[in-house]
């Protein structure tokens, strides 16, 4: 795999890695997608493609638990909060 | 009193508690020595807990007041991804450092209702991904048989904390052989239950269409309490299927067990695992079982699969870790900067390999290459096992193509690692239960296993199985 590919994929993993790791991957990515490559060769004709048993899974929109009742213990949880929200760097 | 946990079952423990010989205060100070002098070598923990006293003497109290819980004052250990609130988890991750979970998984709340004690949170490999707990950002876990070798992975903790004698039993997770293949390494009983018959709620995710909470213990009558204590619908995992969703035949006198010869007889599986794979299997002969030969000519593409459908799950599953909302957090400029510097900083390595794997295999160009292909070839293996099913009770393969390899030794390779799940992963991408079970050494007194595999819903057939097999067994 080359440099431009892997900082492609780096960026879009949302992962800073050093040049260093990035040429170590490049070697690693060549041996397991060489390997995982083998399922090119395997002929699935018509069977359905599908990702596990899939259903529906509904339920009526109501009996919502008290506001505010999780608030306290998931902001605890996160680095950096103002008056109830969580805090992040400026979008814009 | 005193009393030695490790030479206890659950099921002996239960009773004697119920006579009185000893109380949970008893059973969980012998837990705490067993620690204190082994835990230092081993490292199967990544904390103790220092209420676990204080549950004992309430278990002994509720026990004193009638209380009649499945499990009251049973100490057990908990993998470090489950979530009990009001604790530290961080599924050995740096990124996790200082989270404190903020409610119970569905597990531990019905493990607590039946009065469990929870001892501590167990090794792991960071994230659940790997077979050995070297990618733990907390050091490795050593095996209990042999302080040079891996305890295997990723649930390395959990196992090594039953097979050293300081719990009962264990809670593991299991994607790819995260249960069964550490109990194999470990001389321990590890069930992977059937795809939506424990809730996940409350588990950290890796790869949703594959992860399986189960219990680890001594022996199968163990696991299988465990079992009935932790499964059931749970309506906050959607995932998770009503209690009589796959119809289950009536136990059988005579079992078929079939045994994929062309998938198991293959080159780089050790010789002593093949030949006391052998063993075992006459024995089940001679002891009434059928033996028949079964073709599953799709099982050979089961780790392509699986390591192309993880990753692509995994990377999406880890997308969550931003540095925002909860876990570690580092200054990186602007908002890119600070997600990229927190996730590079706090996933470790074979973690950031399966993220940027995945978002290859899910990238435009190579999607249908790739992923679509992958759950083209799973559908393909589950046809397989359905098929068999159709003849045999139960499917038996070795549990891990290898015993317990020595710290160091495929952790610079991954692939190489990769390919010790061969046996392992095909029940995930199918969906169906399986047990691994003790079932000898190696010359070098390692421990070997066996793995039982059943239909959906079959874990009555394993139990059963299971049991027969270790009276049988040498």
């Amino acid at each position: 795999m080359k440099k431009e590919d892997l900082d492609k994929l780096a960026k879009l993993s949302r992962l800073s890695l050093t040049d260093e790791e990035k040429e170590k991957l490049a070697l690693e990515f060549d041996s397991i997608l060489g390997y995982v490559s083998e399922i090119e060769k395997v002929s699935v004709g018509e069977r359905v493609l599908e990702a596990g048993l899939l259903r529906n899974v509904m339920r009526e929109d109501g009996e919502p638990h008290e506001s505010g009742l999780y608030t306290e213990a998931i902001l605890n949880n996160a680095p950096d909060t103002e008056d109830g929200y969580l805090k992040v760097k400026q979008v814009f | 009193m005193s009393v030695d946990l490790n030479k206890l079952t659950i099921e002996e423990a239960l009773k004697g508690l119920s006579n009185g010989d000893f109380s949970s205060v008893d059973l969980v100070k012998s837990s705490l020595n067993t620690i204190s002098e082994k835990e230092g070598d081993i490292h199967a923990y990544l904390e103790i807990f220092n209420d676990a006293i204080e549950q004992a003497k309430k278990a002994d109290e509720e026990r004193k007041n009638g209380g009649k819980g499945m499990l009251l004052g049973i100490p057990l250990a908990v993998k470090d991804n489950i979530l009990i609130e009001g604790r530290r988890v961080t599924a050995a991750s740096k990124i996790l450092e200082g989270y404190v979970a903020p409610y119970d998984a569905t597990v531990i709340k019905q493990l607590k209702k039946e009065g469990a004690i929870f001892i501590g949170r167990t090794n792991m490999d960071e994230f659940a991904m790997g077979g050995s707990t070297e990618n733990s950002a907390f050091g490795v876990t050593k095996n209990p048989h042999d302080l040079s070798r891996v305890a295997g992975g990723s649930s390395g903790g959990s196992a090594a904390a039953v097979a050293m004698g300081s719990v009962l039993g264990a809670l593991g997770s299991d994607t790819g052989g995260s249960i069964r293949q550490p109990a194999s390494l470990c001389g321990v009983v590890g069930l992977k239950t059937t795809y939506g018959s424990v809730s996940r709620f409350g588990l950290m995710a890796m790869g949703s269409s594959l992860d399986q909470i189960g219990p680890f213990a001594k022996t199968v009558g163990d696991a299988e309490i465990l079992f009935k204590a932790i499964s059931g619908y749970d309506k906050m995992d959607s995932t998770s299927l009503p209690d009589d969703f796959y119809k289950t035949e009536s136990k059988k006198e005579k079992l078929v067990i079939g045994v994929p010869r062309n998938f198991i007889f293959t080159e780089g599986i050790d010789k002593e695992v093949l030949s006391n794979f052998e063993k075992s299997l006459n024995l089940l002969e001679k002891s009434g079982a059928e033996i028949k030969d079964i073709d599953l000519p799709s099982l050979k593409h089961s780790l392509a699969v699986y390591y192309i459908l993880m990753p692509a799950e995994a990377s999406t599953n880890l997308a969550r870790f931003d540095g925002v909302r909860f876990g570690l957090s580092e200054d990186g400029g602007d908002v890119l900067g600070s997600y990229m510097k927190t996730r590079g900083d706090g996933f470790g390595r074979e973690v950031r390999r399966r993220i940027m794997l995945g978002a290859y295999v899910l990238s435009s160009g190579y999607y249908d290459a790739y992923y679509n292909k992958a759950n083209g070839v799973r559908a393909l293996i589950s046809d397989d096992f359905e098929k068999a099913f159709s003849s045999v009770d139960v499917i038996a393969t070795p549990t891990s193509p290898v015993p317990a390899f020595k710290i160091g030794e495929k952790s610079e390779d991954p692939l190489a690692m990769y390919l010790a799940d061969i046996f392992t992963v095909p029940v995930n991408l199918a969906g169906v239960p399986a047990i691994s079970i003790p079932s000898g050494f190696t010359e070098e007194k390692l421990p070997l296993g066996i793995q039982f595999i059943a239909g959906h819903g079959g874990e009555e057939t394993l139990f059963d199985l299971g049991k027969k097999f270790e009276s049988i067994r040498e």
